[in-house]
């Protein structure tokens, strides 16, 4: 399925967890350090690098472009390291994440209320994600260095649904559906 | 006595850290494919191509297979007839380190003060190394970037003899089943038991060097390895966590004697980007 980002709301309620979509639009990057500043500029009232309202976060540092290129290898971190940022944003109007692995209960939870969505990409396929990357320019924190926040425009970026606005979940019922009883 | 130059060896440890991030190595595509028959799930199978097609881009396009261009591991073998000339030999590493991610355009992503302030090195060093001396007179260097998702998913544990092969089987499969989808499935399985607690985590992660699923010479680890791989391909995790009937590759375990009050055990998890690249000088 072909969706636009930013997400519109009624795209958001038809998806379901292991749906294949192909994201076309704008995206930022953010890991650790930067959810870290998000939060506590948010705590000080201080604005954002970006208004997060409606928009979608990807979990990526990037490796380094070489002369020519547009972004390095840019795949996927593991998500899990900023689910203790991640309820705050979402309350706060974030709609999209993608990353790659689990993600807490809280942040599930606050998926579900707020209707937002989860998506992973493929967990070290940065070459093959580089290439559906358009064009990336910093607009934060520059001095994180590969873990500043940049604006990626992106055209069909391949993401599966992780966690839905209705509380699905690919990873358990994807393991629960090909686990196998112990002989 | 036989002299070896330092400068080769940081520009051959500079090179293998590129060659490493962009070349993965013919055993993991091998097993890649020969598991993309075998897995039963569609969205798995879909997986395992793109990875294939990525580590394709990579090596064509000479660019890192994955954005975690890792902690640079250095294992050396440094012969006892061998003479490092021309400079420190672990500085010979690092700077190798240093020009390799450079570049390369590899992403630096050591910081220091890891419990406060986490600053960047802005070269990837330093890099772990780790050194043994052995006979003759050469240096074998093999240089594995590892990547942190895999690694934050590794375990040791301290188990009671009585505990003995189930408990280690246990502890790995439990192991596993917590990581679910964090170390980028499917990955390989290092397991290191025996020893002390810092050598049974080394023995895990040198077992990763193991051509992927060769079996282990002792036909007991061989069998533990092969009991271990089916109860983790029972578990579902599959490919990416998304369902599936591959969750590792294979199970790579090192065994050495222990104290008679203790049965350690380590496990050093491998994403499917399973990188090292050697040389011998």
């Amino acid at each position: 399925m072909d969706i636009i980002s930013p997400f519109d709301p009624q795209v958001i309620e038809k998806l379901r967890a292991g749906d294949q979509v192909s994201i076309t639009g704008v995206i930022y990057t953010a890991r650790d350090a930067a959810h870290r500043r998000l939060v506590e500029a948010m705590d000080c009232g201080e604005e954002l690098p970006f208004d997060i309202h409606g928009q979608t976060i990807y979990y990526t540092a990037p490796s380094t472009a070489k002369p020519g290129q547009v972004i390095g290898a840019a795949g996927p971190t593991t998500s899990g390291r900023m689910d203790a940022y991640s309820p705050r944003l979402i309350a706060a109007g974030l709609k999209g994440m993608i990353g790659k692995g689990s993600r807490s209960r809280e942040v599930k939870d606050a998926i579900k209320k707020h209707k937002a969505i989860y998506f992973a990409a493929i967990g070290g396929a940065g070459a093959l994600i580089a290439r559906s990357i358009k064009n990336a320019e910093v607009v934060g924190y520059k001095d994180l260095g590969a873990e500043a926040i940049m604006r990626l425009e992106v055209e069909n970026f391949h993401a599966i649904v992780i966690n839905d606005a209705h509380g699905g979940d690919l990873f358990e019922e994807g393991m629960a559906k090909y686990q196998k009883e112990l002989k | 006595m036989r002299d070896i130059d330092s400068k080769k060896i940081t520009e051959t440890v500079a090179r293998l850290c590129q060659e490493a991030n962009f070349y993965l190595g013919e055993d993991v595509l091998d097993s890649l494919k020969q598991v993309m028959d075998k897995e039963e799930a569609p969205l798995g199978r879909q997986v395992l191509e793109q990875i294939l097609e990525n580590a394709s881009i990579a090596a064509k396009e000479k660019i890192p297979l994955c954005q975690d261009t890792g902690i640079t591991v250095v294992y050396l073998w440094l012969g006892q007839d061998a003479h490092i000339v021309g400079g420190d030999l672990y500085d010979a590493v690092q700077e190798g380190v240093r020009q390799g991610y450079r570049q390369g355009y590899l992403r630096n992503s050591i910081v220091t003060r890891p419990f406060s302030a986490r600053v960047n090195t802005n070269d990837n060093t330093p890099a772990m190394i780790h050194a043994e001396i052995v006979s003759g007179d050469n240096l074998r260097i093999v240089v594995m970037p590892k990547g942190e998702g895999s690694e934050n998913t590794s375990r040791l544990t301290m188990l009671n003899p009585a505990d003995g092969r189930q408990g280690v089987i246990d502890f790995v499969v439990r192991t596993v089943e917590e990581a679910g989808s964090d170390p980028c499935p499917p990955v390989i399985v290092g397991l290191g038991i025996g020893g002390t607690t810092g050598r049974v985590m080394i023995l895990a992660k040198m077992a990763l060097l193991r051509k992927v699923g060769e079996p282990n010479p002792d036909p007991e680890v061989a069998e533990l390895e092969r009991e271990i791989l089916e109860r983790v391909n029972r578990l579902g995790i599959g490919p990416q966590g998304f369902g599936g009937s591959t969750t590792a590759l294979a199970v790579h375990a090192a065994v050495i004697p222990c104290h008679m009050s203790a049965l350690p055990v380590a496990v050093n998890m491998q994403c499917h980007a399973a990188r090292y690249k050697e040389a011998v000088l």
